[in-house]
């Protein structure tokens, strides 16, 4: 089947009133005081997102009960204008660091706050495991069931 | 409307998460959709309408026919899924910094 969809990025802006700087700090080193705690995977609830900050350092879930989960590492660390992560979880809602999609956040000054955009891309990439990712639409717990609940929320 | 809240707003329906089903297997003409369900085929095609407008699946012609089709990975959900994400993501940073944007004023009105 030579259907090729690829699905464009996911891009958000938004203005936020802080400064440029204060707003990446608190983006990166504040990352657990505002990360969602439903946004995790892993057998336990999250406690914290943590990104570590510098090339290479790693992007994680810490778990209630004392485990890391990974998501995936700093790509790019541009305090503070700019940061890209690698996240790394699949359709199937697994760490897999063969997989790499790219979140790249921008911050720019706007009046006295900042403009933050974020880009989730290389979503195509997600789409290797076509089976895995049947499998997932299917099951309840993927992410159709997901977006069902959703729906339900919505309606 | 972000593409995010179109697609769950789409999925609302029974009947087009009924649709979306049925081309989970593979890609469908509307005739082979409508069979089975409690919808008139006009209806489905209406549905169809929507879920394409959602992002959450596309169409060829193939010629009389037209042939709608999930993308064959699956992706569309997934990306509807991470638009929404990241909106509840970055409402709760922008939220965390308006917090401190309040703060800052009470100490220093």
């Amino acid at each position: 089947m030579s259907l090729a969809i690829k699905p464009a990025p996911v891009r958000k802006s938004l203005t936020v009133p802080a400064p440029p700087a204060r707003a990446f700090e608190v983006f990166t080193a504040g990352f657990g005081s505002w990360w969602p705690k439903s946004h995790s995977i892993g057998d336990s609830p999250l406690k914290q997102g943590v990104i570590e900050g510098r090339v290479g350092g790693r992007w994680y879930g810490a778990l209630e009960d004392g485990s890391e989960q990974p998501w995936g590492e700093v790509l790019a660390w541009e305090p503070p204008s700019r940061l890209v992560l690698a996240w790394r979880i699949s359709t199937a809602w697994a760490y897999d660091p063969d997989l790499l999609t790219e979140v790249e956040v921008t911050f720019a000054p706007e009046g006295a706050g900042t403009r933050v955009t974020l880009e989730h891309r290389l979503l195509e990439n997600m789409g290797d495991g076509a089976e895995g990712a049947r499998a997932s639409f299917e099951s309840d717990g993927g992410w159709m069931g997901l977006l069902r609940l959703y729906a339900e929320a919505f309606s | 409307m972000t593409y995010g809240n179109a697609a769950f707003a789409a999925l609302a329906d029974p009947t087009r998460r009924g649709v979306l089903e049925r081309l989970a297997s593979g890609p469908r003409a509307v005739g082979e959709i409508a069979e089975g369900l409690p919808v008139s085929r006009p209806a489905v095609s209406q549905h169809l309408k929507v879920l394409k407008a959602a992002g959450l699946v596309s169409d060829r012609q193939d010629g009389a026919r037209r042939i709608y089709a999930i993308d064959p990975n699956g992706l569309g959900p997934m990306r509807a899924w991470l638009d929404q994400f990241w909106d509840e993501a970055l409402e709760a940073f922008k939220a965390e910094l308006e917090r401190e944007a309040n703060e800052i004023k009470e100490i220093n009105p």
